[in-house]
């Protein structure tokens, strides 16, 4: 292909995953989140926007759209300007290893990279650093408390998480997104690996920041953390990075345990979708089910369970897949 | 191999230009309208005391200190984990050697109290 084809087709994908995740990720997320979690508390939930409700993100949107940027006297206006960018575009830039689905011409997604899940690793954690300009920038008590929690949340839960990343990776003998899913055509990873499953969606909870790990805008203590002093639009553009975020670990839950795309007679993208649902809905449901824990006992968790638990398992995988197997 | 990390570039590039491009927006039909308290910044309502930029006790950094440690050793096994099936049972012992030394040190500073919340 001549070079401005590859260009065009790049940045149309661009357009076409930022767009999808911006409405389907943020804007439906969000009023799914607050049907669920009215469902849960048995409430209605939003009803008058559009049928059922439908419409409420949008016209909150459109609302957000018309406030005035704010930004305070004391705030550092160089960094508190630029976490808002920071923070949506580290949580979108996990989609370009996300295998969405496949076709004839080859699987749907954007760039299938030979190290992918090193990469998602790598750009899931870039989330912290918008969040720790946002806390730092701000010059709010509040804010910095929760940006540098959510450090503290980053450094312990990321190394679980990598810790499973690698048991999936010495299964499949690969980093790349779509041949670990290649890989689980005959067995799904979540049937050899239920452990590195449950570790993975642990961290990916703390790493989102959702309860019970949501100590960085415990809005019962903090306000809201680290989005305290930010109004209109940039308070959006920190929720679009939130649920993009989870999204994309959902995503990446499906992809790596879940099968990615494979199931029988409806079309992958359809049970892509239908897994990431199912997923999106356990984060929902645990965050409306469960209380948040405390700082000593978040850290404790992670180092003194998680971590030996994933360290065992890596041992014990290694010794099937390279010890027992031949 | 070059490609790929090309169509990241601009995966970025194009999306940095996305996620501003609200910014602009609010930029050009936002209402504006100043005097001095609306810029103080928020302490539950009352008069903010002092800076935030202050002082911090920043109480996790043992936390981070072993992060470091752990981290790198992660990176290693990344490339391990591809290459491990077609070394075989040497792969293992080298693993094991790997990480026995590093669960030392983590046991190490499980004892010396560093996981301890102080």
């Amino acid at each position: 292909m001549p070079w401005y084809l590859e260009l065009l087709r790049a940045v149309a994908g661009t357009i076409l995953i930022f767009s999808g995740v911006a409405v389907i990720a943020a804007m439906f997320g969000v009023l799914l989140e607050r049907k669920i979690s009215a469902w849960i508390q048995s409430r209605l939930g939003p009803k008058h926007v559009g049928p059922q409700g439908l419409l409420q993100t949008l016209a909150d949107t459109l609302k957000l759209l018309q406030k005035e940027n704010i930004v305070p006297r004391r705030a550092d206006p160089v960094i508190f300007a630029s976490a808002v960018i920071v923070v949506p575009l580290a949580a979108l830039l996990d989609y370009v290893v996300i295998p969405f689905g496949t076709t004839r011409a080859g699987p749907l997604i954007f760039r299938d990279l030979n190290i992918g899940v090193l990469y998602f690793a790598a750009t899931s954690a870039l989330v912290v650093v918008g969040i720790l300009m946002a806390g730092w920038g701000s010059n709010n008590k509040y804010a910095l408390l929760g940006g540098l929690r959510s450090a503290a949340q980053m450094v312990s839960y990321e190394i679980p998480m990598g810790l499973a990343l690698i048991t999936v990776a010495l299964l499949a003998g690969s980093l790349s997104t779509v041949t670990i899913v290649n890989a689980q055509a005959g067995l799904w990873n979540i049937v050899s690996q239920p452990v590195a499953f449950l570790i993975f969606l642990v961290a990916a909870t703390a790493e989102v920041n959702r309860t019970p790990f949501d100590l960085v805008e415990a809005e019962s203590e903090l306000v809201a953390g680290y989005f305290s002093e930010y109004t209109g639009m940039r308070f959006a553009l920190f929720q679009l990075g939130e649920y993009g975020e989870m999204f994309a670990m959902a995503a990446m839950a499906v992809t790596l345990f879940l099968g990615g795309w494979r199931g029988p007679i409806l079309p992958p993208v359809l049970w892509f979708v239908i897994k990431l649902y199912a997923l999106i809905f356990v984060f929902m449901w645990v965050r409306w089910t469960f209380p948040r824990f405390r700082i000593d006992q978040l850290l404790g968790f992670s180092w003194k369970v998680l971590i030996p638990v994933a360290l065992l398992n890596l041992v014990v995988t290694a010794f099937f897949v390279v010890v027992a197997h031949r | 191999m070059l490609l790929d990390w090309g169509y990241v570039a601009v995966f970025a590039i194009v999306g940095a230009g996305m996620v501003a491009l609200p910014l602009l927006i609010i930029w050009l039909i936002s209402p504006r309208s100043s005097y001095p308290q609306k810029f103080e910044t928020y302490e539950s309502g009352v008069p903010a005391i002092g800076q935030a930029w202050s002082q911090f006790n920043v109480r996790y950094y043992l936390f981070s200190l072993i992060f470091v440690v752990f981290d790198v050793e992660i990176i290693y096994l990344y490339p391990w984990a591809v290459a491990a099936r077609s070394q075989g049972a040497l792969a293992f012992y080298e693993l094991l050697v790997f990480l026995v030394i590093l669960t030392l040190g983590l046991v190490y500073a499980w004892r010396k109290g560093a996981l301890e919340w102080v």
